[in-house]
């Protein structure tokens, strides 16, 4: 048996187009930056991509800003906001409890060094945000936040979350929201949306690793991160990674990606791990939920151990959660939900994606069994 | 076999895991994760805390091309080895704690946490071969005497030496250095470490006093006259001469040395040269390696310090505790430290030292 990837949430095979758009690229000369010809045509290739990102998110090619890393357009678009309505007077960061790291963090390091307070909204057992929560927030103190950002669906559990009904509560107040997830997999409108801002990333979408943007309406103003040469609305500066912006835009415009196939095959995993391993739970199974990505919790198991077992019969999957050196903890987004921290160390995240089969689906279901049985024998804790 | 490889982010355990594998097992390292607040950078000669000596693992196991985890064992650690190194200090012993990991954590909890997974044993990087007699798997002495680990060892049941597999055993230190160079891994020449894991400074007094507090009382003579103070009874061991700071000499000029730490009364008594001397040990809590010692008197070797010497003995066991009797007396022995026993260089099994005489 070859090895089955199941862990298209952490990162996804690239795309033909991509693989040919970029490595084509790599082999032209040019800085975008430069007003030669070798400089003229790489700024081409890098415009037409940045219009094709636009069209595929629904947004300006102005409001495409290309940055590193999702993370990175996260760390831009929550310091910068924060930044412009401190110096309006307000101060408090909303975020909701099951964010990713990339927003977590930077909301905590901006309460340690910068002074802003942070509200986190709970979700419900379901894994959705409590709207009555940040109603009454924005109704009490709507005053004092300088920014609300909201993942557009979580890379745990899959679940989306509520973002038009957030805009629609925040009113004046600029929302920020991360659709690294989301992007390509489920209708996605950054007009449509409403946000003031949405970060994503190419390598969740079959584009290269190292390449993301940030989505920023054209009349947002925000402190820069980085500093330089001015480039990227002098919000990002630095040479613009050109064969990665072209790889990425590749990836955006094919239409590799099946939601209906994705969705079914998930579907189909759900009922065999309902068949084959009693007891298990899937996590946010009452909300709506990305097709590939699916959180199983298998009590009286630990998701390390479980991880080791899956390896050995040649199954990538994952926890989902982050690892603190290496050692795997407890689930923020499964205790956000309520769990125990015991069970929110007993799950793994399979996610589906492109390239997934229903053969990959049947092993998985067919080792099962097996792997949970030992993963219990082996919990001593 | 399929094995789980404890890999330290060592040379040796590093090396040991690349071995089995060439041995034609199927292998899966597995770093050790024994603090729940791990510092950043290896500082010293320490050798299995830091989140750099889980990347040096990563790194090793990438090398040799098997899969690597990290296993969360802080809990575990913090209760079987640390509490009991604090508890045994504040009853006026010197435990030794590598000791304890074996039995309790490498040994214990990851050989079980293995099996029931469906592996069939541990690997380490100990310098310590076993051997398959006619009485079952033994424990011996690696033939790098200078580097052996068997009497950190020493605490493994039977049960434990059968799932145990020390592949660095038959080779010198200096020749697994020579190995890890050729085999391409980084760590070839990490230095060695000596110091006690979790106790980052290195300062194990400093560490302690922070724990246990420091409570000032007072060292005595044989006679219980007064002749100083101490900043701590435990950190002072048997046979210690310097640092003592005291003042009043002795009759003859000669130097005094600790002879006996009592924690109840938090003294510390000191006396001359010869009073430390010891030709009969007690053990309780025996373990052995091996077929069980019984009540007729064997001879052998008795090892009470993990580098010390093999010291000829009579040995018995009364039922209760494990009994040495010494050719030749030995000077300072600190209770709580292990007596192992020796076979030549088969290890007998291990008792923990409560009595002196």
């Amino acid at each position: 048996m070859s090895s089955i990837y199941l862990d298209h949430a952490a990162t996804t095979p690239m795309v033909e187009e991509a693989l040919i758009a970029m490595t084509a690229q790599l082999a032209r000369i040019g800085n975008p930056s430069s007003l030669h010809t070798h400089g003229r045509a790489t700024r081409k290739a890098l415009e037409d991509a940045r219009e094709i990102i636009a069209k595929e998110v629904g947004c300006l090619p102005s409001e495409v800003i290309f940055t590193a890393s999702g993370t990175e357009a996260n760390n831009t678009a929550l310091k910068g906001l924060y930044w412009k309505g401190r110096d309006n007077g307000r101060n408090v960061v909303v975020i909701s409890a099951i964010e990713h790291h990339a927003i977590l963090d930077p909301a905590h390091w901006l309460q340690e060094h910068e002074g802003a307070e942070v509200i986190l909204i709970p979700v419900n057992a379901e894994g959705v945000i409590d709207l009555e929560f940040l109603t009454q927030l924005v109704a009490t103190r709507g005053d004092e936040i300088a920014v609300i950002s909201v993942m557009h669906a979580n890379n745990e559990t899959g679940v989306i979350q509520p973002i038009g009904k957030v805009v629609e509560i925040a009113g004046e107040i600029p929302v920020h929201t991360d659709a690294v997830q989301s992007f390509k997999k489920i209708p996605l409108s950054f007009a449509d949306l409403g946000v003031y801002a949405m970060s994503l990333s190419a390598h969740k979408i079959g584009g290269p690793l190292g390449i993301g943007a940030l989505i920023l309406r054209r009349t947002v103003e925000i402190p820069a991160l980085l500093h330089g040469g001015g480039q990227e609305r002098e919000i990002r500066s630095g040479t613009l990674n050109a064969p990665s912006i072209v790889g990425f835009a590749a990836a955006a415009k094919s239409r590799y990606y099946d939601s209906a196939h994705v969705k079914a095959l998930r579907d189909s995993f759900i009922e065999g791990i309902a068949i084959n391993v009693p007891g298990a739970v899937i996590n946010g199974l009452q909300s709506d939920r990305l097709p590939g990505i699916i959180n199983v919790t298998f009590p009286g198991t630990q998701s390390d151990t479980l991880l080791l077992l899956m390896d050995g019969q040649k199954i990538s999957c994952s926890t989902g959660s982050a690892c603190s050196a290496g050692v795997h903890e407890a689930s923020h987004v499964l205790l956000a939900m309520g769990r125990t921290e015991a069970t929110a160390q007993s799950s793994l995240r399979f996610s589906f994606g492109a390239t997934s089969t229903y053969a990959d689906c049947d092993y998985v279901v067919s080792v099962l069994p097996d792997v949970i049985t030992k993963g219990r024998a082996a919990n001593f804790s | 076999m399929k094995l789980i490889a404890a890999m330290s982010g060592g040379v040796d355990s590093a090396v040991a895991a690349a071995r089995a594998v060439e041995a034609g097992h199927e292998v899966i390292g597995v770093h050790l994760a024994l603090s729940s607040n791990p510092q950043k950078y290896r500082s010293g000669a320490r050798g299995c805390c830091t989140i750099e000596d889980s990347h040096d693992a990563r790194r090793a196991a990438d090398v040799i091309g098997i899969p690597f985890y990290i296993w969360d064992m802080a809990e575990e650690f913090h209760d079987g080895v640390v509490e009991d190194f604090l508890a045994e200090y504040a009853a006026g012993r010197t435990p030794n704690p590598c000791l304890r990991c074996n039995e309790k954590i490498k040994f214990a909890a990851v050989l079980d946490r293995a099996r029931a997974m469906g592996f069939d044993g541990v690997v380490t990087g100990h310098y310590a071969r076993t051997q398959i007699s006619d009485s079952g798997k033994t424990l011996h002495r690696a033939v790098d005497h200078s580097k052996d680990q068997s009497y950190v060892l020493s605490v493994l049941t039977v049960e434990q030496i059968e799932g145990a597999i020390f592949p660095l055993g038959d080779t010198t230190k200096v020749d697994i250095r020579k190995e890890a160079e050729a085999r391409g891994l980084a760590v070839a020449q990490k230095p060695d470490s000596h110091d006690i894991c979790f106790v980052p400074s290195g300062d194990n007094a400093g560490w302690l006093r922070d724990r246990l507090g420091s409570e000032v009382g007072p060292i005595v003579d044989q006679d219980g006259t007064k002749i100083g103070e101490h900043k701590g009874a435990y950190t002072y061991t048997i046979g210690q001469r310097k640092g003592l700071g005291l003042t009043v000499p002795t009759a003859d000029g000669s130097p005094r040395f600790v002879l006996k730490i009592e924690p109840v009364s938090n003294t510390v008594v000191v006396g001359a040269r010869e009073d430390l001397a010891v030709s009969m040990m007690r053990g309780e809590r025996p373990v052995w390696c091996g077929p069980a010692v019984t009540s007729d008197p064997h001879r052998g070797f008795v090892q009470v310090r993990a580098h010390g010497a093999a010291l000829p003995c009579s040995y018995f066991f009364d039922g209760t505790l494990l009994i040495a009797q010494l050719d030749e007396p030995l000077l300072g022995l600190a209770t709580g430290q292990a007596m192992v026993i020796y076979d030549g260089d088969r290890v007998v099994g291990s008792a923990t030292i409560c009595e002196t005489a």
